[in-house]
């Protein structure tokens, strides 16, 4: 199976008031891929999701969302929940959001909460307990287990999950969104607080989730290393526009992004550290004009 | 006077500050204690009370004296010698050696000396394990967990006892009626447990429901002939709608604000059933309210030619007491429905995305979770179980009005499910067992039962604020399932 369009993005547009946080921005995200959205701080970055997971409804725009089984849905008209519930995307927090007093394994069971309501009869036939509504609920349990060894916290699986080390939490909360079966996955700073083994797993756990379950990913990262390793395809905003759209390589090398993220003036040579997470050589940072 | 070794503050302070605390004990006592009006004939007149003042001063002076010792490292003996009193003071009280005067002072000086006791024995405990205020958490948790534990173990014993509770040599009418007033609390709190404990929806507006299931009995069994089991389903359903009614509006609210607007619908009701005359005869009540008959025989001493009384049916002498038990019957029956109901539905969707959107309702939009339908079926919920404990109440009392449904009864049901402890089935047994079993039968005590019952609140405050039996087990366990023999995949 080839990548395909999973998600197109056009003109997608967002005005608070005066301010214009994201402005007449299009790119696509791919089946299969890693879309990675970067950006310096204010970018925009995040209003792009919101309007992509129904927190915000996009001002101008067209948020056209196509699955590998050939379901369209357009995104922009879908009240939150119901992105979540009828199109399949499923997100993450920049700040985690888990349900710190609920056990590990319940968090991965509320993800299965529509898929279970049916299963019990919109709670009248589960009251009873009747056959159907345990087997959906041992199979939920199963796609818990299977995530939870995935993630490597099946032991924890029964205490809560505000008590998890912070590393486990988000990769529980990625663990969750995947349990709602998602054909997008959107990311908002997976790797953000996170040391460099944590942010190595996170990777693989990542990659892991695009070839094995074939599904498009979408994240937002400040990490470059983690940006540049595993991203297909690299979006760059600032200041709300699209600056830069396409591979790892070409969007390190565009002058824009490096632009964008050091400033017009640039007397100096790069600092060092971000020099390396672009991948430039440092002593070319002055050619950059 | 040598200086105990051990005393980690020096003594004048200690003495300062056990003055300062008489002082204004002193300041608060001479209004309050010192003077006392008495009704005299015609006129009233003023007495004074000095020498109890006198001993209720030196009372908080030497408590507040013993506990600042106590902090200052005399825990040990103080605890010994305050422990033997609280225990003399308990003998003596059933045994009557020495008779006292002045019960309430008398009562307090016991109160004080077991407190002192008791903060004595915490903080030896705590000095000894190095408890800090996490620990005391620990501990708290701790005794929760164990108290859960037990309820599950015992509570078969605990249901065959209120069974059989009206067969006991002891189930004279007042007991009975105790029991009642419980079980009803009991009912409304596992109902109002729903509302706030799981989906975390502060509701003070919760007796609103409770009054129309009331209403709704009255209505239906004076104006159109219904009986008690065929009016129960449509009081639940009327008061179930209410709460949709109540929730549609209040959907984007949280915390205090949902509090206020919850408080405000309260009174809405309260008000609509005053000023509503024509359907509900205003200030002066629904009375004659059909009383429950035992499958189609009434309670009553002679029946009408043709229809067998419950004590004729029995073949026992006619005793009013026999309605009472029944009464406490069909309300143990509702509650007991009410706790299976709230334990099963835990453990399904519903109620984990109750619980899910309490902790973070973000989040669960992000999962797919519809808020408006869950938020909806919670306050609908919780609202039929107010709605079945309402018309119990019309056909208990036989008698209802807005009276019964002020603001003070939505504060007591919500009293009981924090201090059980949000979410916990056993806690709001125990608090309903405190705060209605308590005044009820220490009403002799008058008004120094309200007193207790304030205490006994910041008392909670201060050392428990989660409540009493907070404690949440996982409503399912990964630990006790099998391991699936293939991999779900997708």
């Amino acid at each position: 199976m080839t990548p395909t369009p999973l998600l197109t993005v056009e003109h997608l547009t967002m005005r608070f008031g005066g301010l214009l946080a994201v402005d007449d921005v299009s790119f696509n995200a791919m089946n299969q891929q890693i879309t990675a959205i970067i950006g310096p701080n204010g970018a925009g970055k995040t209003t792009v999701f919101n309007c992509l997971t129904g927190f915000y409804k996009p001002t101008v725009g067209r948020l056209l969302l196509t699955a590998a089984d050939g379901k369209a849905h357009l995104l922009e008209r879908m009240d939150g929940f119901r992105i979540a519930q009828h199109a399949h995307v499923a997100r993450t927090f920049q700040n985690i959001r888990l349900f710190p007093r609920m056990s590990v394994l319940e968090n991965l069971l509320v993800a299965q909460h529509n898929k279970l309501m049916r299963a019990s009869g919109y709670t009248a036939l589960g009251l009873f307990g009747v056959p159907t509504y345990k087997h959906a609920e041992a199979h939920a349990v199963d796609l818990a287990r299977y995530w939870l060894e995935r993630i490597g916290i099946v032991n924890r699986a029964d205490d809560n999950a505000g008590t998890l080390p912070y590393g486990d939490q988000r990769r529980l909360e990625i663990a969750r969104a995947m349990c709602t079966e998602p054909v997008l996955l959107c990311l908002d700073e997976p790797a953000a607080g996170l040391n460099n083994r944590e942010s190595a797993e996170l990777n693989e756990l990542l990659l892991y989730i695009r070839d094995h379950h074939r599904i498009g990913v979408l994240l937002i990262e400040h990490d470059m290393t983690v940006v540049m390793k595993i991203s297909d395809h690299v979006v760059v905003l600032d200041h709300g526009r699209r600056i830069s759209d396409g591979t790892p390589v070409e969007v390190r090398n565009d002058p824009a992004v490096i632009r964008a993220y050091l400033g017009e003036e640039e007397d100096e040579a790069l600092p060092a550290e971000v020099a390396r997470d672009l991948g430039v050589p440092t002593e070319r940072g002055g050619e950059l004009h | 006077m040598p200086m105990p070794k051990r005393l980690e503050r020096p003594m004048a302070d200690i003495l300062k500050d056990a003055a300062i605390t008489g002082f204004i004990a002193f300041a608060l006592a001479l209004p309050l204690v010192g003077f006392q009006t008495v009704d005299q004939a015609s006129a009233i007149v003023l007495q004074t009370r000095f020498p109890q003042l006198f001993y209720a001063v030196a009372l908080i002076f030497t408590g507040r004296l013993l506990l600042l010792f106590c902090n200052a490292g005399l825990a040990r003996p103080i605890m010994l010698v305050t422990g033997a009193f609280s225990v003399l003071w308990l003998v003596n009280a059933f045994a009557n050696f020495v008779t006292v005067n002045w019960q309430t002072l008398n009562f307090l000086t016991f109160a004080t000396s077991t407190v002192v006791a008791l903060r004595a024995w915490v903080l030896m405990r705590r000095r000894a394990a190095a408890l800090t205020e996490r620990g005391k958490d620990v501990m708290g948790e701790r005794i929760a967990v164990a108290v859960n534990r037990l309820a599950r173990r015992i509570g078969p014993f605990i249901a065959a006892f209120a069974v059989a509770l009206p067969f006991m040599p002891f189930a004279d009418q007042r007991t009975m009626d105790i029991g009642i007033a419980v079980l009803t609390y009991v009912m409304l709190g596992w109902g109002l447990n729903v509302v706030v404990g799981l989906a975390g929806l502060l509701d003070l507006g919760y007796v609103a429901f409770y009054a129309v299931g009331a209403y709704s009995y009255a209505l239906l069994s004076k104006g159109l002939g219904f009986n008690f089991w065929e009016a129960l389903p449509i009081a639940g359903g009327l008061a179930a709608s209410f709460g949709i009614m109540l929730g549609f509006p209040v959907l984007r609210l949280r915390g205090d604000y949902l509090a206020i607007v919850t408080l405000g619908f309260g009174e809405m009701i309260r008000l609509v059933l005053l000023n509503w005359s024509a359907l509900t005869n205003g200030a002066r009540g629904i009375g004659d309210i059909p009383r429950p008959s035992f499958f189609g025989m009434p309670f009553t001493p002679a029946p009408p030619p043709g229809i067998t009384a419950v004590h004729q049916f029995f073949g026992v002498d006619f005793a009013p007491i026999h309605r009472v038990y029944w009464l406490y019957y069909i309300i143990l029956l509702l509650a007991v429905l009410t706790n299976w109901f709230t334990l099963r539905i835990r453990r399904l969707p519903i109620g984990r995305a109750w619980e899910a959107l309490r902790e973070d309702e973000i989040a669960c939009r992000a999962l797919g979770i519809n808020p408006t339908n869950t938020k909806l079926t919670a306050f609908a919920i919780g609202a039929m179980f107010a709605g079945f404990a309402g018309s119990f109440f019309a056909t208990r009392q036989g008698f209802i009005s807005p009276e019964s449904f002020n603001f003070l009864e939505s504060a007591i049901i919500l009293a009981i499910v924090v201090l059980g402890g949000m979410g916990s089935q056993i806690g709001v047994v125990v608090a309903a067992f405190l705060l209605i079993g308590g005044p009820e039968y220490f009403r002799d005590l008058q008004a120094y039962r309200m007193l207790a019952f304030g205490a006994l609140m910041v008392g909670i405050m201060v050392w428990r604020p989660q409540g009493l039996l907070a404690h949440r087990d996982p409503t399912l366990r990964l630990s006790k399932r099998p391991a699936p023999d293939g991999v779900p995949g997708r």
